[in-house]
């Protein structure tokens, strides 16, 4: 349960605004529940849904729209590799492919160990460091095949 | 963190926003109230009312740095006096290819936009500002947090602050992937914890904003402006630009060019050739083919145009605008139909679905360039994209979907030769260079035929 597990946490989110506007804790508490379960499980959705006061339906729309919710499970370390237009002109697109290559699986796709998920991105603020990746939403910048090989060896 | 950033981007002297470039270290509180830090707030507590904050910020004639350009000092005159609580509200969602000031603002500067921040919370009379920050910044968000935590530490946020009276608070909201929300109106939904949709204007913001009450809504980069405006005057502001465009903006440079990266500049002193060369030259010493000064959102201006000076007026004459000056630079070995595909597609993937005309123009402008890229476009294919993004013009909910038909018209007006030659050379999937990335995204199979209806779907 999360209110058990991560009762501090929550209660930090939901000091941040008005008693009567609970709501804006959504998205803050989705990501709690995404840490516990590692992804947006039916049961998150519930737990989120009784803390803020709301029909789980409202949540799932939530979880829905924006992308950084899972809704199904996801590998241990998720690589969100941008491709969009700034860094596909510093090449992104031969980088991905290179990072398929490497990771052996299809972008969208999780390696069957369960280690790693790949992803392509939008844009996400760091065109001057390109290519550009987040791992577990931590950036890695100026990445080419070499240190996107040695940063895969070494993830424990 | 912030590696790659440093000196070798100095355009200034001093740097007003910009200062981690001139000052080592200014991201540490100590060395941010040595050299000036929170000098502007203690000044305003001290001696200034909430009115003269505003008034000076009117005076320095200020423009909002998230795109729309609207002077600040006015934006915050209209929240009315009357009406509490009021909020401010930061716009970090910084979301745009090709814009990364914020970031690096966050990344080094921090206490100058929270700095901003308490600036506009006493000016309005706002008692909290939440800083809306997209979910990717993750990390940015912890810089931030730690030199939040720093300034209640050392008493410059909180109850009664430095015996004034006056409390704030200061709050960071993560976003988690989406576009939209950078629009103000979308933002503000998302921070109810609502989808991250526009709303209907009038009511604005300043009347209800946050929680249906007065909100100003400031991007990141224009509040970093206020605590020197506030500390050395409005005239001192004016020094540095022009007279409708005073100060100066971070130009963000991406794409191929030698050294890209933040320049901080006085607007409407350099042109968009100078600023290519401080950025190091196209790549490979190539010519410019065109340039985005706004990421995808802005009309492309072609090579005719490199004379354009930096500022608001003189690229709205040009034909685009400044916008949040992300200026993307294509060189002539780029494939303008590829570059406008890729436009096109950001656009489909962050339409929010609200409104018709965007979810499915985006939609089938896409499935047009997918035909193109892939090699079974024709010419009736190019009118249809012109037609697509005229039936999108001036019908869509907000400024999202007029932004979407940038990319499709001004590519069509400067390069129409380019799309024609593209369907003449081109026949085919699999032949033409674009397969690995045709594949991915289920454009094309692996047989290189056709997918109907690929357009991509939302990541894991």
């Amino acid at each position: 349960m999360l209110r058990e597990k991560r009762a501090q946490d929550i209660e930090k989110v939901l000091a941040k605004y008005p008693p009567e506007r609970r709501r804006s804790a959504v998205m803050p508490l989705l990501y709690i529940a995404q840490e516990e379960y590692g992804y947006c499980t039916p049961e998150a959705i519930r737990e989120v849904a009784e803390i803020i006061g709301c029909d789980p339906t409202e949540v799932k729309s939530i979880v829905g729209f924006y992308t950084m919710f899972y809704e199904q499970p996801v590998g241990k370390y998720v690589i969100d590799v941008c491709d969009d237009l700034p860094c596909a002109l510093r090449g992104a697109d031969r980088f991905v492919s290179h990072c398929e290559k490497k990771l052996g699986i299809r972008v969208g796709e999780t390696t069957p160990d369960g280690k790693f998920t790949l992803n392509t991105v939008m844009c996400i603020a760091a065109c001057d460091r390109a290519p550009v990746l987040q791992i577990n939403k931590q950036y890695r910048y100026a990445l080419d095949e070499q240190t996107f090989d040695r940063m895969i060896d070494e993830l424990p | 963190m912030a590696t790659f950033y440093g000196s070798r981007n100095k355009t200034m002297e001093r740097h007003v926003l910009l200062r981690d470039i001139d000052v080592p270290n200014i991201r540490e509180i100590d060395v941010y109230l040595a050299n000036d830090g929170y000098a502007a707030w203690k000044k305003a507590l001290t001696t200034m009312k909430p009115d003269d904050v505003i008034s000076v910020v009117k005076d320095s004639g200020l423009r909002g740095r998230g795109g729309a350009g609207f002077p600040a000092g006015v934006k915050w005159s209209f929240i009315p006096k009357d009406v509490f609580p009021k909020y401010v509200v930061v716009n970090g969602d910084e979301s745009e290819a090709g814009t990364f000031k914020d970031h690096q603002l966050i990344d080094c500067n921090p206490h100058q936009v929270i700095e901003g921040t308490l600036l506009a919370c006493y000016a309005v009379q706002a008692n909290t500002a939440y800083i809306y920050l997209r979910g990717e910044f993750y990390e940015p968000a912890q810089t931030l947090q730690k030199a939040i935590d720093e300034a209640y530490a050392r008493g410059l946020i909180g109850k009664n602050v430095l015996g004034s009276g006056f409390d704030v608070d200061v709050y960071i909201h993560l976003g988690a992937g989406a576009y939209i929300c950078g629009e103000e109106t979308a933002l503000l939904s998302s921070l109810e914890g609502q989808l991250g949709q526009p709303r209907l204007r009038p009511p604005f913001p300043a009347q209800q904003g946050l929680y249906a009450k007065p909100t100003v809504v400031n991007n990141v980069e224009t509040l970093a402006n206020v605590p020197p405006i506030v500390l050395h005057g409005a005239q001192w502001y004016r020094q540095f630009g022009t007279e409708k465009s005073p100060g100066t903006k971070i130009f963000c440079v991406s794409g191929c060019v030698n050294r890209p990266g933040n320049y901080e500049l006085p607007l409407g002193q350099y042109t968009i050739r100078e600023l290519i060369e401080m950025a190091g030259g196209a790549l490979q010493g190539r010519a410019v083919k065109g340039v985005l000064p706004a990421g995808s959102s802005a009309p492309i201006l072609p090579a005719s145009a490199l004379d354009t000076k930096l500022d608001y007026e003189s690229l709205q004459a040009a034909g685009s605008i400044l916008g949040s000056a992300s200026f993307v630079i294509l060189d002539e070995s780029v494939d303008i139909v590829w570059a406008a595909r890729k436009m096109v597609r950001f656009f489909k993937h962050e339409s929010c679905g609200k409104c018709t005309p965007c979810r499915e123009g985006t939609h089938w402008a896409l499935q047009l360039y997918n035909k193109l890229l892939s090699g079974y476009g024709t010419l009736d294919d190019v009118n249809m994209i012109g037609e697509v993004a005229a039936q999108m013009s001036g019908k869509c909910f907000c400024l999202l979907g007029e932004f979407a038909t940038s990319p499709m018209l001004s590519t069509l007006k400067h390069f129409r030769a380019e799309y024609e030659a593209f369907v003449r050379a081109h026949s085919g999937g699999l032949r033409n260079g674009y397969d690995d990335e045709l594949i991915r995204e289920h454009v094309i199979d692996p047989a290189g035929n056709l997918i109907a209806g690929a357009v991509g779907q939302k990541r894991h």
